[in-house]
């Protein structure tokens, strides 16, 4: 699958908290939950963001709370994936139970900046920044997370095992 | 192999497991609290499984936003007492129900060589038991819940060995606040942590918890103790069923080892806005608060309001400082009016509250506005945190805590009692 969008650019240890603040918790709607999507660490985003787009941070991208609201909020905007430096544990098997695609690639999360433009073939983990004519590769899944993401997520894979009797 | 590794390969029926290795692991309990219950739920119906696994070793614990803040929380709070009611699992109404995290241990829920998933970050508080506790998302709780296991991969461990005795003042949240200021916020990530040394030896199981309960604040899957004399002595007479203490082989294979020497140490303060931002409290001073919070999952525990209580007590709140206390559980608020603590607290002019997760996580019960400061003995000081954005929260121990609320400043203790 092809993706393509504008990058929204972010520095080191986003978390939780601020994808999703914890106010917001009392409901689990993703719609609603979008509504308040990087509410306190970029007001502007849900402004600026068109579906499709890409969320780009470094280091230690979804630290924090295990609030499965922060990755639940950002697909539902629309944003298509998140390429960061690298991300927290417990965001990282959200995302993919979820079905939100992340791709863990240092350089490509170093040099893009604001606004440019992103191209990502997912199932090859490559990344073009089209605005800087760069092309970077990111880190493979595991062969048994490739299995989750082809069967649709986590429950999709447990209903499939349970139905044929593997448990 | 390591402690972690020893409890993940009796409960994947291996005999050996490896740092990497990815396996599915058996679960002795599954926790989820009133705002990560609806999406498990959900996610569990979605499965199109009748029954979960073993109701026995499911628990259902409404500590963030109860007793119910407003209409949405109710509604959350209504579909996790329901699920729970139908399937038959555990469950804590409000008037017994705690912080889970300091509610279960106290119940005598998770016993060492546990392997304990919740879907709150927190879960690694368990680790002070000797037992593999860890965080997840509402939907691999989900499938927990339905069919007893989680796929995990094993984690490396850190070795943190801590020389010497903690100076008067120093506990838990001082030592493992040192060391996330050390290692960072990501330096865990994925990992194990594993506590050893002297000062660790001397600490009560409160301190344990408190220190097991941010190592997810490092970026941790998991922060494990071993079980000593002490563990024991906590667990022996809560236990129900029978546990096995699990201990690392003297060839265990370390990540790498750290070692502290913390005879010196001075209690500790993370500055916004991560809990790496940290500083010995002689330099944080001058720094005007608003609020001061006592309680939490990290500092909930009867010994911390001990501590708070050793300042607090004749003593008179700065009058322009709001000091909330929360003790951990219903126990722990009971136990702390049989000491005569609330009362201490009360004619101190702080306000006592009813167990929540409450302000820690800006829910309620001491929201903030904006550019207000808090001092708290919780375990996030993250943009936003307690409220307002542009609030600013400070982490410290209890014992600076209560210093600070009477003196309307970030300040040790022995500023008070000189």
């Amino acid at each position: 699958m092809k993706l393509k969008g504008k990058a929204h650019k972010y520095g080191a240890n986003v978390n939780t908290d601020v994808i999703l603040p914890a106010r917001y918790l009392n409901v689990s709607d993703p719609q609603e939950l979008a509504k308040h999507c990087m509410e306190d660490i970029d007001g502007e985003f849900l402004g600026r963001m068109r579906p499709g787009d890409i969320i780009v941070a470094t280091a230690n991208f979804g630290s924090g709370s295990s609030r499965e609201h922060a990755p639940t909020a950002i697909k539902a905007t629309g944003i298509s994936c998140v390429i960061a430096s690298s991300f927290a544990r417990i965001f990282f098997r959200n995302a993919i139970n979820i079905g939100l695609p992340l791709l863990e690639c240092a350089q490509a999360a170093e040099v893009t900046d604001m606004g440019d433009e992103l191209e990502v073939e997912l199932a090859r983990g490559e990344i073009t920044n089209l605005t800087k004519g760069l092309k970077f590769q990111a880190k493979p899944y595991p062969e048994f997370m490739l299995e989750l993401i082809e069967k649709g997520g986590l429950i999709e894979y447990t209903k499939q095992r349970l139905a044929t009797g593997r448990s | 192999m390591t402690l972690a590794e020893k409890i993940l390969a009796a409960h994947s029926g291996k005999d050996k497991v490896s740092p990497g290795e990815l396996i599915n692991v058996r679960v002795d309990l599954v926790l989820s609290n009133d705002i990560t219950a609806p999406i498990s739920i959900r996610e569990f119906e979605r499965l199109g499984v009748d029954r979960v696994f073993d109701p026995h070793k499911i628990v259902l614990v409404p500590d963030h936003f109860t007793p119910n803040k407003d209409i949405p929380s109710a509604i959350q709070a209504k579909m996790t007492r329901e699920f729970a009611r139908a399937q038959g699992t555990l469950y804590y109404e409000v008037g017994r129900v705690g912080i889970g995290h300091v509610l279960l241990p106290e119940q005598g829920l998770v016993l060492p060589g546990d392997v304990v998933v919740g879907a709150d970050s927190h879960t690694v508080t368990y680790g002070a038991l000797g037992a593999f506790a860890t965080g997840m998302g509402s939907t691999d709780i989900a499938v927990a819940m339905a069919t007893g296991e989680v796929w995990m991969r094993v984690p490396p461990t850190i070795k943190f060995v801590y020389h010497g005795k903690p100076r008067e003042w120093v506990g838990g949240k001082d030592l493992i606040l040192h060391t996330i200021g050390d290692i960072g916020v990501d330096g865990a990530t994925y990992m194990a942590m594993e506590f050893h040394g002297e000062a660790i030896a001397g600490l009560p199981l409160s301190g344990r918890f408190t220190m097991a309960n941010m190592a997810v604040e490092a970026g941790a899957k998991a922060g494990l103790f071993r079980v000593d004399d002490k563990t024991l002595e906590y667990v022996t007479p809560r236990a129900g069923r029978p546990f096995t203490s699990y201990e690392s082989d003297p060839d265990a294979q370390y990540e790498r080892v750290v070692e502290y020497d913390i005879s010196n140490l001075e209690p500790q303060v993370a500055f916004p806005h991560l809990p790496s931002n940290v500083k010995p409290v002689s330099q944080a001073r001058d720094i005007k608060i608003d609020q001061a919070v006592i309680g939490s999952c990290t500092n909930g525990w009867l010994e911390d309001l001990q501590v708070a209580a050793q300042i607090l007590a004749g003593r008179q709140v700065h009058p322009e400082v709001r000091c909330i206390i929360i003790p951990g559980s219903q126990q722990v608020y009971l136990e702390a009016l049989k000491e005569g603590l609330v009362e201490s607290f009360i004619q101190a002019g702080a306000v006592v509250s009813a167990p929540t997760c409450g302000p820690c996580l800006g829910g309620h019960m001491g929201v903030l506005a904006p550019g207000e400061r808090a001092i708290a003995t919780t375990n996030r000081n993250f943009v936003g945190r307690m409220g307002h954005p542009q609030s600013e929260v400070y982490l410290a121990g209890p014992a600076v805590a209560a210093a600070s609320a009477v003196l309307g400043r970030i300040a040790s203790p022995e500023e008070v009692l000189s």
